[in-house]
């Protein structure tokens, strides 16, 4: 098979935490001694060899990526999509050679370039020339291929006025907008891109899904990580899918978006409180659960921009005769409050209540919210502030016409009728 | 697989592009667990370029920030010379080797030395300066910590105009002998570049081995034969006074430069560079064993 370009077998990256043992129920200065004259002898021994330090009586093997194997071939976009922690950036930290796999190993025909960050090594004090010289070299190209695209490259940034300037001056979009034309002007075998990538403005979004594109139609093979679905799914037909450093799913793009939908929700959606002494909450009130899930038959089922879902929160009133309510503020990743919402004051009496709030569907755009809870008394008197008591992930995966795919700007995203007719000709 | 490969390829791979790059000129690269990579010092060769921009922007940086750049780097072996001059010529009476001014005794052995103790501190500091890089981009770390050196080799040089001048205004003319200076040069960069690497490769997990640069650049100083000449060491304590690298550097420095009148002692030299050997060798060795978990680390 001459055209497969990486071929992973056996994949895997141990890290190792230390903890603290036990400790005797009495301690003789003795044995301190001994310990940890033992301790520093095997740590001076770790030093000088060269080997990892650890701290702590007792180790722990934690494997962010375990027994993954797949192949490439050339000129294939391949999507790998996985949870925060599931091992996507530490398979690619493996592949563009940051660091040594554990256990397993790789073969990779061709230079590799990740897009892990643009602007890598960009120096304050130099110049936007020099700086353009400085990040190409560090990427990876050659002076005279660098030299050969100088112009290109300025074009593509826009920034000819002030290229004698040291970007401690630029603008951060100039900055961004010069760190990117960069990278976008690398032209390696494989392409690792990374989402931290698609941080910028929407603009700046298309132009590197867009080079990603003209990428993979150019015959380059392309990896691609992502947690937007939409861009995934019209990119690649392929993806990993990766839980917890372990390959769940390759194959096609259908398939595996699926396969990682059916994952359980967040787990700070569901957050239950048992025991009622140690419960959120004062002496009026305590919390005993709070929920957020789909408003669907299946619970698995993840948030998605178009569903309704809904938030209940059981809780128990220490007294009689108390007009309160329970209400939310709703923040999105940037911390920005996006909503509040509240129902009516109620009588309340010494029980246990439970109170659902359904949001609409078409409402959230694609991100990350957590939920502020506060519990007012007599309509103005705010008892009770609990910070961040949920959170959650709305998902966009449906694709949008014109073949845009990233996240569309603005808090929310609602769905709003639109009326176009030709006007009659006067 | 031939039968998966229609499937799985992307959507367009039926046009009939070409094949990008010509696989003629593509390596193969294996990577596996604690596989010493045989052609390291290939790969090193490879990034060349990378080690050139690398020192070019740390001496732009340099001479960028501060404004008075090269007063500084003229002022400090200056007045560092005429206060060692006054101390161990003038009130401690040390002897000159020949009839060497003494102030030139003194900048023949400066020079060595600071190159020394600044490539030992630049390179030290190297890779936590550039953790961003090495946590997001592959190269040999190698690259970083010696091409931090070459920031040393350039106020080196500034301080070689300058003795040269010194040499000029007391007519005393160095022989035949000054060729084989860059030889010199060389050994007292790599004499701090084993330390330097093992150094700043401790560094990385181990933020206080920094600490000890001060310590060891301020008592180097007084041990290493500065200011005065190694002449003065006792005979019998002079093969135990060479287990210090810098004193075969130092004295390698004079004897190029002094035409001659200071003695060589060829033991001792070969004692240190016996140690400089070492600490090289031992020093690439740590970096090598370590540099691949940097990124785990930094």
């Amino acid at each position: 098979m001459s055209d497969v370009v990486i071929r992973a077998e056996g994949l895997g990256k141990k890290y190792l935490i230390g903890h603290e043992g036990k400790r005797e129920s009495y301690v003789a200065l003795r044995d301190v001694v001994a310990r940890n004259l033992k301790g520093f002898v095997r740590s001076a021994g770790d030093v000088l060899s060269g080997r990892q330090l650890i701290v702590g009586d007792e180790v722990e093997e934690f494997w962010a990526l375990k027994d993954v194997g797949f192949e490439v071939k050339r000129g294939e976009v391949l999507g790998i999509i996985g949870r925060n922690g599931a091992g996507k950036s530490t398979l690619l930290k493996i592949l563009s050679r940051i660091t040594e796999p554990s256990a397993g190993r790789v073969e990779i025909k061709g230079r590799v370039a990740s897009l892990l960050e643009v602007g890598t090594g960009f120096h304050p004090e130099l110049t936007g020339r020099e700086n353009v010289y400085l990040n190409g070299a560090i990427l990876g190209m050659s002076r005279a291929e660098i030299k050969r695209k100088f112009d290109e490259i300025v074009a593509f940034a826009e920034v000819e006025k002030f290229l004698d300037t040291p970007v401690k001056r630029y603008s951060s979009g100039m900055y961004v907008r010069l760190a990117f034309a960069v990278a976008a002007h690398l032209e390696p075998e494989i392409l690792v891109v990374d989402e931290v990538l698609a941080v910028g403005d929407a603009e700046f979004q298309k132009k590197c899904l867009g080079k990603m594109g003209e990428a993979a139609s150019g015959g380059r093979t392309v990896l691609l990580v992502s947690h937007n679905m939409v861009a995934v799914r019209s990119l690649c037909r392929r993806c990993l899918v990766l839980k917890q450093g372990r390959l769940l799913h390759d194959g096609p793009t259908d398939n595996g978006i699926a396969t990682f939908q059916k994952q359980t929700v967040n787990s700070g959606a569901v957050r239950l409180w048992n025991d009622r002494a140690s419960a959120p909450g004062n002496d009026v009130v305590k919390i005993a659960k709070v929920a957020v899930a789909s408003d669907s038959s299946d619970p698995n089922q993840q948030i998605t921009m178009k569903s309704p879902f809904r938030v209940d929160v059981n809780y128990f009133v220490n007294k009689n005769n108390v007009r309160l309510h329970l209400m939310f503020h709703l923040f999105n990743e940037h911390g920005v409050l996006v909503l509040t919402t509240a129902p009516p004051s109620m009588e309340h009496k010494n029980a246990a209540y439970s109170s659902t709030c359904e949001f609409t569907g078409g409402l959230l755009n694609e991100g990350t919210y957590s939920l502020k809870l506060q519990v007012v008394e007599d309509n103005w008197h705010i008892i009770y502030v609990h910070e961040n008591i949920a959170s959650f992930d709305v998902i966009d995966f449906e694709p949008r016409a014109e073949g845009w795919m990233g996240r569309e700007p603005g808090v929310v995203q609602p769905e709003f009728p639109w009326r176009i007719s030709e006007l009659a000709a006067s | 697989m031939s039968t998966l490969s229609s499937e799985l390829s992307p959507p367009d791979a039926s046009r009939g592009r070409e094949p990008a790059p010509s696989p003629a000129s593509e390596r193969v690269i294996i990577l596996e667990s604690g596989r010493a990579e045989r052609n390291y010092w290939r790969d090193l060769w490879h990034y060349r370029e990378l080690f050139a921009i690398l020192a070019w922007r740390d001496v732009a940086v340099r001479y960028k920030q501060t404004a008075i750049g090269l007063a500084w780097a003229l002022a400090r072996p200056f007045l560092t010379m005429v206060v060692f001059t006054v101390i161990f010529s003038r009130v401690a009476k040390l002897p000159s080797d020949g009839s060497a001014p003494y102030p030139i005794l003194v900048f023949a052995g400066m020079l060595p030395w600071f190159l020394f103790s600044s490539v030992l501190s630049e390179a030290s500091n190297s890779l936590i300066g550039n953790a961003n890089l090495i946590s997001k981009v592959y190269f040999p770390r190698l690259v970083i910590p010696s091409a931090s050196a070459v920031v040393a080799l350039v106020d080196f040089a500034v301080n070689l105009a300058m003795l040269a001048l010194l040499m000029l205004w007391w007519g005393f003319l160095p022989g035949w002998r000054v060729i084989l200076l860059p030889a010199f040069v060389a050994l007292a960069v790599l004499a701090s570049l084993g330390p330097a690497l093992w150094i700043t490769a401790l560094n990385v997990k181990y933020r206080d081995f920094r600490y000890i640069i001060p310590f060891i650049v301020q008592f180097g100083l007084y041990v290493s034969p500065v200011g005065f000449s190694s002449a003065v060491v006792p005979e019998k304590w002079r093969f135990w006074y060479s287990l210090n690298p810098v004193v075969g550097v130092i004295d390698g420095f004079r004897w190029c430069l002094l035409g001659g009148q200071s003695p060589f002692y060829p033991p001792g030299f070969l004692v240190s560079l016996a140690v400089v050997a070492f600490f090289l060798w031992f020093g690439v060795h740590y970096f090598r064993a370590t540099e691949r978990a940097f990124a785990d680390m930094i």
